[in-house]
């Protein structure tokens, strides 16, 4: 009875796991292959500008058209499929284990949630093969990204995005019920790890930000399929309303992203400087409070818009505000390791780099905030250089410190540390080299999304100098990358390899599929270092050992996101002439798209009527592993 | 560094009281870099973990005083920013549209090209934008296709012009005549990046007598000539037109011999004017211009009838 | 039968929330709708700022009939009503009751489809189809969103009355009541807002 569930291996376990961790890891590989896909379009990107036109007004490795391409795709797959996947591949790894929970609260839409987003990565890519990539910014404004002014590549912008956003939502909520709900004993609000803080506070934003970013793709859409004028100009559509559509979801989006980076931060920092997180309850103020300018601030990427001096005002002076809770936690972060005792390993390197580089990005984003100032930063490089400051400078740096600090726990294997270090120094130069001086570069006049530029501007060295500052970067994940292999056959990984101070390193490494064998009893915030501090080596259990509940596996969330796939393609292609007529007629009467839905729908049918019962893992099995 | 034409290097008032924003927020960033990065290689340098030291630091939990004083100082040091940017985001929005002393143009962006049009002279011109020296100007800016935005870097920040509506912007002109790169600073498509144009701000009598001849009829163009005018009314009159109170789909071409560039990033000689008509999707990719099926020296008949629209 | 009933007696009087299980997916609907509400959000901001925009097509004086949609806005109250009388039934555990009530609200939720279909039938007659001008593309997608949801919660509430038939009542099914009850709620509300700032402010111009 107990053990009547079916268990899958190889591949069709990956497919059909519904445990966080395995999700995790999933997100972590499909995040990591997309990041090299963008790092390879942002490779291309600072080649084409190493140069300046040539005298004939040749460009001489991309025309206009490529680099757009790459361009958009860069941004695109850099923000929707590497930079979010990775935080939700950390929050999966994560969360659960840090409040003390077996699981996350819906184990199936968790996996849905990946599998959407894979689904809706690979639709977006799959216009490299068939050469209608999208041309149009990852910004997608109109009236550009319309029928009259691109082509099929937008169409794979709006779907693609659409489906994978369906993945994000889902995942939102499931992070918000998980924490809420699902806390081990005295695990309190106030006890969460930082960590946990920022992705509830994130999970939040998600939830308010996305239907907005949905609508809006659902706009172009039907503008581009079923001839709609949303932003049509011409039949009395409104291109402006993208805009603010967009950067109602786009703002909170960087926040989104940034917000688990700050989370990765504090649980570095006290580590590895063995000294807790410096005023841990105005550090969770600070963060409910940006999540909450988040939403207020959307327009200071419209200044330029013509909105008028009175929204200008307001949102410039709003955006400025955000520099307060920021400023609370980069203090609170220097005064946790002020009187530390702090060990430079991999993780703590990119952590602590962090701080100067984001403080960097963020004091020319309040430059930015200056409205008049930005009518001559708007669309120049220094808003390149500036989000980029906090996206690769902020994001990125964290997000490999947090790699280097779980892997462990996810892989039951160490990193090598010396190469850890290599590729640190390689990707922290490389990255100053690339992005401090197109501070100056935009400062000098020089647009963004600009596929060449006419020499003698003053322009040439610097962009020359940035295009070397990549290829040091580049190094450096390839360092990473090496590092990655090689642990597979790495030495293996104690359950506490850092003298950590959360719930997770109380646990084995890699975890047990039921993490906790035994709810722990949280006596406080860092509540496994309060323990070790009591002189003991675990956690006091909060129940008896008993047998424990498990969700069964499920290849429905795989299907469903496979029948949306398929559904995009029949949407985008309906008006499209094929060769072939049976083609033909099966793209221009719906029959794909309806095909599609009909296999998302007869999932949704399945999971409603079957009901999971799952398995228990029972108590002689529990003690055997030890 | 640049043309004279930058953020850094304002040339008249907007742009000066723009670049006076920019310093002094980034005097007050530099400050609050120091104050950091002071701290922060103090903490990385003084607190490292000496070898074999396995002593347990204080747990601090935090500090009234501190979270008080690093909330209020940048607060305050907000406050001293927030208020100029703040008056000066109101006044230059001002609305000279009913001034009669402000020179009015209306900036149309294209695909991949400006449009000016003089509203109170009925001039239309395209690519070389000439204004007189020490004088206001109101732009209303718009596009006919996609998003544009319209950049004198040297004159002052940027204004957008979205199809379908119109946005205000005025700009002051330099003390002194000089030639001034103007830009698209919106993503507009595959030629977005050769979207330049020029600014050349010439003297009051310069720019009356430029009023003056743009107005003036188009003088009759000598025999030699003739072919190429005759094959230039049959393939691109229906867009360009010649005389300056025409507007088109395409560039107005008055005075075209006497602009800056060709194709608004190649050097006006015969060969880029031949190469640029012969094939346009090549010189600049995405163009509306289309390739008309003529002969070479079709083409260099059509180039020398263009060298003759000066307005000298 | 008998098993059923003796199982009813055990279930606890609010049973949607008995497991861990159910107050989670009672948490994550209510979170989903917060979601659905920004979503909603934006078709309302949309259609406020496209709605002038008629070009040649009909305005909404011209077009909107207040008693068809009057009747509609009734029927679709009614319905939440009925799907109130439901939850109770549940928490009373009478099955049959609820599954009579929630008969009831589908069969009214049909109604409000067919005379929504009606409508739009009746306005492309009018001249007034899906791709006429911006006002009118925006306000098919904000009723249209509005109407595919009510379209969704039949089959959906439908679907619950047979599983309801074939399991029974328990700690599974209970939850999926609840928040069935919950999103139809959420439709009705929706409506008011549609009913107020389409059709009422639409007619007074």
């Amino acid at each position: 009875m107990a053990h009547s569930v079916k268990k899958y291996r190889g591949l069709m376990d990956w497919i059909t796991t519904v445990d966080h961790k395995k999700i995790g890891i999933l997100y972590f590989a499909a995040g990591g292959l997309f990041f090299v896909i963008g790092g390879i379009e942002a490779l291309l990107i600072r080649l084409q500008l190493m140069f300046p036109l040539g005298a004939d007004g040749e460009s001489w490795l991309l025309s206009g058209q490529t680099y757009n391409e790459i361009m958009t795709m860069h941004g695109t797959t850099m923000i929707f499929l590497a930079a979010m996947p990775l935080i939700f591949g950390l929050m999966n790894a994560v969360v659960p284990l840090q409040i003390g929970a077996r699981d996350v609260a819906f184990p199936f839409l968790n996996s849905l949630g990946f599998w959407t987003f894979f689904f809706g990565g690979v639709l977006l890519n799959i216009s490299w093969f068939t050469g209608t990539v999208p041309d149009i910014g990852w910004t997608a404004y109109a009236p550009l990204s319309g029928t009259e002014f691109s082509g099929t590549g937008s169409d794979y912008y709006a779907i693609g995005l659409q489906i994978a956003g369906i993945g994000t939502l889902v995942g939102g909520i499931n992070f918000l019920v998980t924490i809420i709900n699902m806390r081990a004993p005295g695990m309190t609000f106030m006890r969460m790890p930082l960590f946990t803080w920022t992705s509830f506070i994130t999970s939040g934003i998600i939830l308010f930000a996305f239907p907005a970013l949905a609508v809006g793709l659902i706009y172009i859409s039907f503008d581009r399929l079923f001839d709609a004028n949303f932003f049509v100009t011409a039949t009395g559509g409104n291109s402006v309303l993208w805009e603010h559509i967009f950067w109602i979801f786009g703002h909170p989006e960087v926040y989104i992203l940034i917000l688990p980076a700050f989370g990765a931060i504090s649980e570095v920092l006290p580590t590895f400087a063995r000294k807790r997180l410096f005023g841990y309850s105005s550090m969770v103020f600070a963060t409910a409070l940006i999540g909450f300018l988040s939403f207020m601030v959307w327009a200071h990427h419209m200044f330029t818009t013509g909105m008028g001096d009175i929204a200008n005002a307001l949102f410039g002076v709003a955006t400025m505000l955000i520099a307060i809770p920021t400023g609370i936690k980069v203090f609170n972060w220097l005064f946790t390791i002020w009187g530390g005792k702090i060990r430079f390993t991999t993780a703590m390197l990119y952590a602590t780099s962090f701080i100067p580089t984001f403080v960097m990005g963020g004091v020319t984003g309040v430059m930015l905030a200056i409205p008049p100032a930005d009518f001559q930063f708007h669309d120049s490089y220094f808003v390149v250089a500036h989000f980029h400051y906090v996206i690769v400078g902020g994001i990125v740096l964290s997000l490999l410190a947090a790699v280097f600090y779980w892997w462990p726990k996810m892989f039951g294997r160490m990193l090598n540390e010396t190469l850890g270090k290599w590729s640190f120094w390689l990707f922290f130069s490389g990255f100053h080299l690339t992005f401090f001086i197109q501070h100056f570069l935009g400062l000098w006049g020089m647009p963004r999304r600009v596929f060449t530029y006419l020499p003698n501007q003053g322009w040439d060295t610097a962009n020359f100098v940035s295009t070397i500052g990549a290829f040091f970067m580049a190094a450096g994940v390839i360092v990473i990358l090496i590092n990655v292999i090689i642990s597979i056959k790495g030495p293996k990984a104690p359950a506490d390899p850092w003298d950590g101070r959360t719930l997770e390193w109380s646990i084995p490494s890699p975890s047990p599929e039921y993490n906790f064998k035994q709810l722990p009893l949280v006596r406080g915030l860092d509540a496994f270092w309060l323990e070790k501090m009591d002189g003991k080596k675990e956690m006091t259990p909060a129940e008896p050992l008993g047998p424990i509940h498990m969700p069964s596996p499920s290849i429905l969330p795989f299907f469903m996101s496979l029948g949306l796939f398929i559904a995009g393609f029949g949407f985008m292609y309906r008006g499209y002439e094929f060769d072939s007529a049976l083609i033909n007629s099966l793209f221009g009467n719906d029959i794909i798209a309806i095909l599609g839905l009909a296999i998302t729908f007869v999932c949704m049918f399945l999971r409603s009527v079957y009901d999971d019962h799952g398995y228990h893992i029972e108590v002689e099995e529990l003690q055997k592993e030890g | 560094m640049g043309q004279g034409s930058n953020p850094i290097d304002p040339k008249a008032s907007v742009a000066e009281e723009q670049y006076g924003l920019i310093l002094l927020s980034l005097g007050i960033m530099i400050l609050v870099v120091i104050v950091v990065f002071v701290l922060y290689f103090y903490a990385i340098v003084r607190y490292r973990r000496k070898p074999g030291d396995d002593s347990i630091p204080k747990q601090v939990e935090g500090s009234h005083k501190l979270e008080i004083i690093w909330t209020v100082i940048p607060l305050i040091l907000l406050l001293i920013l927030a208020i100029p940017s703040v008056a000066i985001t109101f006044s230059q929005d001002e609305d000279y549209t009913e001034d009669p002393e402000v020179i009015q143009v209306k900036a149309i962006g294209h695909q991949f090209w400006w449009e000016f049009e003089y509203s109170d002279l009925e001039i239309y011109t395209a690519q070389d934008l000439v204004l007189p020296v020490n004088q206001r100007v109101q732009f209303e800016l718009t596009a006919t296709d996609v998003k544009h935005s319209f950049w004198i870097p040297g004159m002052g920040g940027k204004m957008d012009t979205n199809p379908g509506n119109i946005n205000l912007l005025y700009l002051d002109t330099p003390a002194e005549p000089e030639v001034l790169l103007g830009k698209c600073a919106e993503f507009c498509g595959a030629s977005h990046a050769l979207m330049d144009f020029k600014v050349r701000v010439v003297s009051e009598e310069e720019y009356d007598a430029w009023v003056a001849n743009m107005q003036a009829p188009t003088a009759a163009v000598d025999a030699d000539v003739q072919s190429g005018e005759e094959l230039f009314k049959q393939n691109c009159m229906s867009c360009h037109a010649i005389e300056s109170g025409f507007p088109g789909l395409g560039p107005n071409l008055k005075g075209f011999a006497d602009r800056e560039l060709v194709g608004s990033y190649l050097e006006m000689t015969d060969e880029n004017i031949f190469k640029w008509i012969k094939n346009p999707q090549e010189v600049k990719g995405g163009s509306t211009m289309p390739a008309i099926p003529l002969e070479d020296d079709q083409f260099h008949d059509i180039v020398k009838y263009l060298k003759t629209l000066t307005l000298e | 039968m008998s098993h059923a009933e003796a199982h009813l007696d055990k279930l606890p009087p609010e049973p949607e929330k008995a497991t861990l299980e159910g107050r989670n997916k009672v948490l994550g609907f209510w979170l989903f709708l917060g979601g659905e509400t920004v979503l909603f959000g934006t078709l309302f901001a949309t259609f406020l700022a496209l709605r002038g925009s008629v070009l040649d097509g009909p305005t909404g004086t011209e077009l909107f009939d207040l008693k068809l949609v009057a009747a509609a806005t009734f029927i679709l109250l009614t319905s939440s009503l009925t799907s109130v009388f439901a939850v109770q039934a549940m928490h009373h555990k009478n099955v049959k009751n609820l599954m009579i009530w929630l008969g009831v609200t589908v069969l009214l939720g049909f109604g409000f489809l067919v005379l929504e279909i009606y409508e739009f039938y009746h306005y492309v007659h009018e001249g007034h189809g899906f791709t006429t001008s911006a006002f009118s593309s925006s306000f098919y997608a904000l009723v249209g969103f509005h109407g595919a949801h009510v379209a969704l919660g039949v089959l959906w509430i439908g679907l619950l009355i047979i599983q309801l038939k074939v399991k029974g009542l328990n700690t599974t099914t209970a939850p999926k009541v609840y928040v069935a009850s919950l999103y139809w709620h959420f439709i009705d509300v929706v409506w008011v807002f549609i009913f107020t700032i389409v059709y009422l402010m639409g007619k007074v111009g």
